[in-house]
């Protein structure tokens, strides 16, 4: 593959494993060429990206806005709750002004499922889909992947689980078509009312317990789990929660040895993840933090036209 | 007098399957039936290679009227009806007011009287306001006409007060159509609780969220004695509880939606919210006992449960997009296609499920049946014109339709009411004339 052709990122679902790994090349070169402190804002200079967030959220949209102006754009980030909707405005209306205003990109969060697909039927700017309900979050996948490719020598037949509320979350979904494209083996786990059916048909497994689930895995990537789902009575109390889905030092060694331990943050220590493991060596939230920046860095370069020779490293 | 001439006619009720002629007289009544009539006066319309059968009835049918005149209006509906070879529907009360007054029913009744093409029958609501709390009057709405009493598009979500509407409504022997929805179940569900859903990570409305409000209603009117009809039943577990139901001599009749014997619930990849609708589409297996229960007699009718909306709301993004099919134009063709061209029912049967059975469900006697002193209700169907559905034709206001661009068989070319023609297909035209 010699060059990026899609002008919009909506999901992984969407993409083939080429247009992955060529995306997960270019955050390489990115990476390496910002550990050397090369500066790459020529590349994107005078661009403007629009970061659309209709849903809380900090790290993504910083993540977003770093990227962009480390390619030397500039950015506007847009919070719902102080714009113009609260008048009845449609997110299309929305959207569509801020088109007419002349970006070059456009990034969506939004907690509707489908919304980006929606309004890219609608939209001729490149759209990319920062989260859109429990559909997917494409850059968090492939900032996981991309962590996970540091690490491990190939996807191929890696094994990999994920551990929480599958129902409600983008991040697994977007998660379990990435590897799955790459040639790993996916696992799910979680409480039975948090694994939504038909989930065996995407091509996972579903485990029926901890030890079972963390067997012989090369990857334990955990979902944060939200207090709203306790309320709702999908599971009784977060102390039974930890002591049935939590990762801890001692469940986490049925992995392999070499497993890494992967979270897409903010982390509920004691709950999904327990305290002892915090600055266990193989857990890589951190790393992911740092990654999420290079991969976004590829993702908006190449959706704007760029190619992987452009960047020297 | 309208004499028809040489049509092929197919009554399941007198077991007609043969060549006449029908003449209606001018009081709307079937009053001869004969291989060959010659009669001075009549008008005469020539139905040679036209299959004649006992109007079409629909026993599931929202008109939107009152309050919902952006969606469909009386007028419009029942021209959609006619088009769709309908000589009689049965509209639903979960409009703005709702139907659960005797004033809103009597206006209805006076808006049916000046806009209507075809006979419209009207559904009461069970409780005021569909609120699932206190019952309507039921006799004042009996009084002003209705033919049953329903809160489609909710169940009554208590127990206690569904078993009261059901002990109250038995002493008129009141038929009750049910809309059986665990609401908190599928709460906030949008689709098919599977693997649609699960992909476009979509909250799901889980199959047994509808029988076990089917199981309940089947309980409550086995223990009170009233006639029950099941709207729109969708799964497989839903179609063995009725069997079940039917064996131990429950009255209870059952209706599927032509969507959900046709589509699965893959209809909606793409975020397609044309294919969204209430009960969801299901699954395969679903389809296959949902046809063996319309085989079987487990399922009396096939009702369309249209739902007219507006493009704009259609346009919403997946969750927040209504519910609903604009389904009149194309029920025929499409449960003709599936079924009898499939050869899982035979065209007598089908006319039973669409015509006959309905006219039963509702205690309308003379219709339903093409016979001496029944009503000149009639559709006229060429089986062998193929179409392609295109819903920007339709003449309902909603053109929400997940069946754009199918081939589909049978297409209704002429709908008399009473009598009169009120819909004519031309094909040399490709258009419908109406007359009222």
């Amino acid at each position: 593959m010699s060059k990026f052709n899609k002008t919009s990122l909506l999901g992984i679902s969407y993409l083939d494993a080429e247009e992955i790994k060529y995306i997960l090349n270019l955050a390489k070169k990115i990476k390496n060429a910002q550990m050397q402190r090369k500066n790459l804002r020529h590349l994107l200079q005078n661009r403007i990206m629009v970061n659309l967030f209709f849903e809380n959220s900090t790290r993504t949209c910083m993540s977003f806005e770093t990227a962009a102006k480390k390619l030397g754009m500039d950015v506007i980030s847009f919070q719902a709750s102080t714009s113009s909707l609260a008048k009845g405005e449609t997110i299309l209306d929305t959207a569509k002004t801020i088109e007419a205003l002349g970006p070059d990109l456009l990034t969506i969060r939004h907690s509707y499922s489908g919304i980006c697909d929606e309004l890219k039927k609608q939209l001729k700017i490149p759209v990319i889909n920062a989260g859109d309900g429990w559909h997917e979050h494409p850059s968090q996948a492939l900032l996981d992947i991309f962590t996970v490719g540091e690490v491990k020598p190939s996807y191929e037949n890696l094994k990999v689980v994920i551990v929480g509320d599958i129902t409600h979350s983008r991040v697994a979904r977007s998660n379990i078509w990435g590897f799955q494209k790459l040639g790993a083996e996916v696992t799910v786990f979680g409480p039975p009312t948090l694994i939504p059916k038909g989930i065996e048909q995407m091509g996972v497994k579903v485990a029926n317990s901890l030890q079972e689930a963390l067997k012989d895995k090369d990857v334990v990537m955990v979902l944060r789990i939200q207090r709203e789902r306790q309320e709702k009575g999908y599971f009784p109390s977060k102390r039974e929660y930890a002591n049935l889905y939590g990762i801890n030092k001692d469940n986490f060694a049925y992995a392999k040895r070499d497993a890494i331990l992967l979270h897409p943050g903010p982390v509920n220590y004691g709950v999904e993840v327990a305290h002892e493991m915090a600055n266990h060596p193989r857990f890589l939230v951190n790393t992911q933090v740092s990654n999420g920046v290079f991969v976004r860095m590829a993702l908006i370069y190449l959706l704007l036209g760029g190619e992987l020779k452009d960047v020297v490293a | 007098m309208l004499l028809l001439k040489s049509g092929w006619v197919v009554c399941p009720s007198s077991n007609l399957n043969e060549k006449l002629d029908i003449l209606i007289d001018d009081q709307g009544k079937i009053s001869a039936l004969a291989p060959q009539l010659e009669v001075d006066g009549a008008e005469v319309f020539n139905a040679e290679g036209l299959t004649v059968v006992p109007g079409l009835i629909d026993l599931h049918t929202h008109l939107r009227e009152p309050g919902g005149e952006a969606q469909e209006t009386i007028k419009t509906g029942t021209r959609a009806a006619a088009a769709g070879g309908y000589t009689t529907v049965a509209c639903m009360g979960n409009t703005n007011p709702k139907l659960d007054n005797p004033l809103v029913i009597r206006y209805l009744q006076q808006r049916i009287k000046e806009d209507a093409l075809v006979n419209v029958f009207i559904y009461g609501c069970i409780t005021k306001g569909q609120e699932g709390k206190e019952l309507t009057e039921m006799a004042s709405l009996l009084a002003e006409g209705v033919v049953g009493f329903s809160d489609d598009g909710r169940s009554v979500a208590s127990n206690a007060v569904m078993r009261r509407a059901m002990l109250y409504g038995r002493q008129f022997d009141a038929l009750f159509s049910l809309h059986c929805e665990d609401e908190e179940i599928c709460k906030g569900g949008a689709a098919n609780d599977g693997y649609a859903a699960t992909v476009l990570g979509i909250p799901g409305m889980p199959a047994i969220g509808e029988e076990l409000i089917v199981a309940r209603d089947l309980l409550l009117a086995e223990e009170t004695g009233v006639r029950v009809h099941i709207a729109h039943l969708s799964t497989a577990g839903s179609v063995r509880l009725v069997r079940e139901a039917k064996k131990r001599g429950v009255r209870v009749t059952a209706e599927v939606c032509p969507h959900h014997i046709c589509l699965t619930e893959d209809a909606i990849m793409g975020y397609n919210t044309m294919a969204k609708v209430n009960p969801p589409l299901r699954t395969q297996a679903d389809i296959d006992s949902i046809i063996a229960g319309l085989q079987d007699g487990t399922i009396d009718a096939i009702a369309t449960d249209h739902a007219p909306h507006t493009s704009i709301d259609k346009a919403k993004d997946f969750v927040h997009a209504p519910f609903g099919i604009s389904g009149l134009e194309t029920a025929f063709s499409l449960a003709y296609t599936a079924l009898v061209k499939t050869n899982c029912l035979t065209l007598p049967a089908l006319i039973t499920k669409m015509s006959l059975n309905p006219a039963k469900i509702l205690g309308l006697k003379n219709k339903g049946r093409i016979a001496l002193g029944a009503d000149g209700d009639l559709t006229l169907i060429d089986l062998n014109k193929e179409t392609i559905i295109n819903p920007d034709n339709f003449e309902s206001k909603g053109k929400n339709s997940p069946f754009a661009g199918k081939s589909v068989v049978g297409f209704p070319v002429v709908t008399i009411v009473g009598g009169k023609i009120i819909m004519k297909y031309d094909s040399t035209l490709d258009q419908r004339q109406f007359y009222k």
